[in-house]
């Protein structure tokens, strides 16, 4: 694995509101093609963090670089164009449009076409946009008004359009939040195998345990601010401060208790 | 220095009544979520029910009786209103809230003259401060003291109701979240009826405490509604404190700006509330607007460009069109002409409004620029009428650059007010500037070339650069751009996200609407042979939303429909009623409440059902089939 360049790197993250550290002294790093999960209880600075590596927030110390370059306080769409795709958590998707304009959309800018005020869109990439909805499985929905769409179709039209830039990472803020258990674990396979095969970097946020434990390479752990663990999901398990922070919540993950419940 | 100080109370004098009607505003979007158009109109009849009240009943404590008893029959009016109009449209969208509120305007304003007749009426004295106070040689009316207590007074009055009384907390409550206000169990209908009336009340006793010091008109309205929008947008909308500053700084700088800039004293507002939207874009005292919710009722039918069948149907109709000389006299043509001119400016609206979603009130500002701009070159620079309609609309576009780089900061309601107080300035400074505009005389005698003379000949024209805006819009829609702006309207954090410049498309959009208004007032200049300061009136800047609504605001080129509709209609009804702004604000209160989608909108949303139930069988079979992929 060290041979792999890093992809992201983030040092010393610290933002806070008002006298409140939402995330002090942050740092970690992210290689292509790695499906890393940053978790912790509510309020634990998860969105704080994540919007400040997508150009929400400006943080207040620490820097961002993504393959080096430091990108930190940079406009959300000048990360965009340096190869950053992102997913809401509430999909945000423009419902007037059908399904392939949706995609279109997205490679018209990422063609930097925005201002041509001629030709028809209808034409443009419109093989490109057809391949990104096959690639997540929604090749046949492509002609849908996407204000039809159900929600999991929804969570893929989001990623087929997040994939337009040709992205070197992908940001994912929860991505299977409000979706059926059966669409949470395709969501999340057909990711992990987008990423291996263009070997994206992939972060995200997530409250199901399952999902984290199952489709992340590492995880990252936050508790009121700080990173207290980080590792891969067996040493996360097994780590002691954890359970603990989780045990306050009432929620412990127990893989015994888990293949009981399976059985 | 003793004027300077004269000159500084008169100010805080003027921001008393300024502030009653800008919190009024503020508290009933606070809670409604509507920005009350017919503010002005409620302060205008505050005003003249006030003068006739203390016509009527003599004395002292008729006066300030009168006063009382106006601003509550006033506010009576305001909930009758609510409950028969407002209750209608709560979950409407904003445009549509602020559409009817505005027809209600236009209808008070007829109202009003039909009651109390067209001309100024001066009202009486206040009893008690019928003198003046000599400061150092200077003289100040003593009325103008008791305004200057009256708007402390009010603040500190308002402050008290929300912070210690149990109506005051609900309305801070549903200020901040209505729905759960609801969930706990108010009754939110007379919440909000009661806050439309506190906020009606404060309107009509700022007009009725004006009575001792301005004549009572019937174009008070829309003075103040200006006005007050520019405090509201310098303070920050939903906030009294803000308003009260607002107001205070909005007087004294028309008061100082008078001396500064004698001619266009409104720049110097201008040119704060400017700074203002820069450093703060949610006002002084104001705080950021969640983005609006998804209105319901938006069509989910993608656009698309016109079948071969509409295609042929759309150049027959244009064949029809141009063959109209054949057969019509010469005012048909004439009429013909102005039709066309109006489909070229409501096309240019609908772009920015339906494409961009950006409702603007004040799109007649880049009409009127347009005309203006063609008569000053072809009556100071002398230019050919070619050149004159070439050049003519880059005025339009230099105005849209410049306000329209304001404007994009802000959405929403925030938007048009900007925009309406915007198209306020551009008219008062046709109006004020007369050794350039010929003020309230216009520029005379704008007359086309010999080609272009005849009816016949300028009907084709006209007929010929519409055909051309619409197509090259069409086609505009369907580009890279028109998609960039779809997206920026449907979802600004989804289009960010994938690296689209929100504000610079709509920013280019706005100056594209711009120069194709002013280039149909370009046209219009030479229609009439003149221009006028109206050429940029609210009014017309109304009738080019009315011609959207009417098209159908969710359709491509709606627009086209609405305004040969529309303008023919108008045409008719002015020659037939002297009430044609009462009939046309019914109209337009009428399709907001039972109308929403527009005669294309509706069509459309006939033929898509019929379409949808004879291949109902078909799609429910690939339905089945998708889901089981």
């Amino acid at each position: 694995m060290s041979m792999v360049p890093t992809l992201l790197s983030v040092e010393g993250l610290t933002k806070s509101y008002g006298g409140v550290h939402a995330v002090r002294g942050v740092s970690f790093e992210l290689r292509s093609g790695e499906i890393l999960a940053l978790i912790g209880p509510n309020g634990a600075g998860k969105s704080t963090c994540f919007n400040v590596l997508n150009g929400q927030i400006i943080p207040d110390a620490g820097r961002v670089r993504l393959l080096g370059e430091d990108i930190t306080g940079k406009k959300p769409r000048a990360i965009w164009r340096m190869g950053v795709g992102r997913t809401f958590q509430i999909t945000a998707t423009f419902p007037t449009m059908t399904v392939r304009e949706n995609v279109q959309v997205a490679l018209v800018s990422y063609g930097q076409h925005l201002f041509n005020l001629c030709a028809s869109t209808a034409n443009h990439a419109r093989d490109e946009a057809g391949r990104l909805l096959d690639l997540v499985g929604m090749g046949a929905y492509a002609e849908r008004p996407c204000g039809e769409l159900a929600y999991g179709d929804l969570k893929r039209l989001e990623l087929a359009i997040a994939l337009a830039n040709r992205p070197k990472l992908l940001l994912m803020d929860e991505p299977t939040a409000g979706m059926a258990p059966r669409e949470r674990i395709e969501l999340m396979r057909l990711t992990a195998r987008i990423a291996r095969e263009q070997s994206i970097g992939v972060l995200f946020t997530e409250h199901d345990m399952d999902v984290v434990f199952e489709h992340s390479d590492r995880i990252l752990v936050l508790n009121r601010g700080t990173l207290i663990a980080e590792g891969s999901p067996e040493e996360v398990r097994g780590n002691a401060q954890v359970r603990s922070v989780y045990l306050g919540e009432g929620l412990v993950y127990d893989a015994r208790h888990r293949e009981g419940a399976s059985a | 220095m003793a004027f300077y100080v004269v000159q500084f109370l008169t100010g805080l004098a003027s921001a008393a009544s300024l502030f009653l009607v800008a919190s009024g505003l503020s508290i009933i979007f606070g809670v409604t979520r509507i920005v009350n158009f017919a503010h002005g109109a409620f302060y205008m009849l505050g005003a003249y029910a006030a003068f006739t009240l203390t016509e009527r009943l003599g004395g002292a404590l008729g006066f300030w009786g009168g006063v009382v008893v106006a601003a509550l029959i006033v506010a009576a009016i305001g909930v009758l209103v609510e409950m028969l109009l407002l209750r209608r449209i709560y979950h409407a969208p904003e445009l549509f809230q602020l559409l009817a509120t505005f027809g209600l305007t236009l209808m008070v304003e007829d109202l009003v003259v039909l009651i109390w007749g067209p001309d100024d009426l001066v009202g009486r004295r206040a009893p008690g401060f019928r003198g003046a106070i000599d400061f150092f040689g200077q003289n100040i009316p003593s009325y103008d003291l008791f305004l200057i207590v009256m708007g402390p007074l009010v603040l500190g009055i308002l402050w008290l109701l929300f912070q210690r009384t149990r109506w005051g907390v609900l309305v801070r409550a549903a200020t901040q979240d209505r729905d759960m206000v609801a969930a706990l169990g108010v009754n939110q209908k007379w919440l909000f009826t009661s806050v439309f009336a506190l906020g009606v009340f404060l309107a009509a006793l700022g007009g009725a405490l004006q009575i001792p010091r301005d004549a009572v008109n019937h174009a008070m309205d829309l003075r103040v509604i200006v006005e007050v929008f520019v405090v509201v947008v310098i303070g920050g909308l939903g906030s009294i404190t803000g308003a009260f500053v607002a107001a205070v700084l909005v007087s004294e700088l028309n008061a100082f700006g008078i001396l500064i800039f004698p001619k266009i004293s409104i720049i110097l507002v201008f040119l704060v509330m400017a700074v203002v939207l820069i450093v703060r874009p949610w006002g002084l005292f104001g705080k950021p607007e969640a983005p609006a919710r998804r209105t319901p009722g938006l069509t989910v039918n993608p656009w698309r460009p016109l079948t071969a069948n509409e295609r042929f149907a759309a150049i027959a109709a244009l064949v029809i069109a141009a063959a109209l000389p054949l057969f019509a006299g010469n005012y048909a043509l004439t009429v013909g002409s102005e039709i066309a001119i109006f489909v070229i400016f409501a096309v240019s609206l609908h772009f920015l409004m339906s494409v961009g979603g950006l409702a603007s009130f004040g799109h007649a500002a880049y009409f009127g620029l347009g005309a203006y701009g063609v008569a000053l070159l072809a009556k100071m620079a002398g230019l050919p009428m070619i050149a004159c309609l070439l050049l003519g609309p880059l005025l339009g576009l230099l105005g849209a650059a410049v306000f329209g780089f304001f404007a994009v900061q802000l959405s929403g309601v925030y938007f048009a007010m900007l925009t309406l107080a915007f198209a306020q300035i551009v008219w008062s400074i046709a109006f004020q500037w007369v050794s350039v505009t010929g003020g309230d005389n216009g520029i005379l005698g704008v007359w086309p070339e010999k080609w272009a003379a005849s009816p016949s000949h300028f009907y084709w024209l006209s007929l010929g650069i519409a055909a051309l805006a619409v197509v090259i819009l069409r086609i505009m829609v369907f580009s890279p751009f028109g998609f960039a702006l779809r997206a920026t309207r449907d979802s600004p954090l989804r289009s960010e996200a994938i690296g689209i410049n929100g504000k610079r498309v709509q920013w280019t959009a706005f100056v594209i609407a711009g120069t194709v208004a002013g280039l149909a007032g370009a046209l219009f200049a030479y229609l009439k042979g003149s221009v006028f300061p109206d050429n940029m009136g609210i009014s017309l800047s109304v009738d080019a939303l009315v011609m959207v609504l009417l098209g159908g605001v969710e359709t491509v080129s709606g627009a086209v429909i609405g305004a040969v509709v529309y303008k023919a209609l108008n045409i008719w009804l002015v020659s037939q009623t002297e009430l044609s702004k009462l009939v046309l604000g019914a109209f337009v209160v009428l399709i907001v409440v039972a109308f929403p989608k527009g005669i294309v909108g509706t069509l459309e949303a006939f033929m898509h059902r019929r379409r949808k139930s004879s291949s109902s069988t078909s799609s429910l079979v690939t339905s089945r089939i998708e889901t089981a992929e």
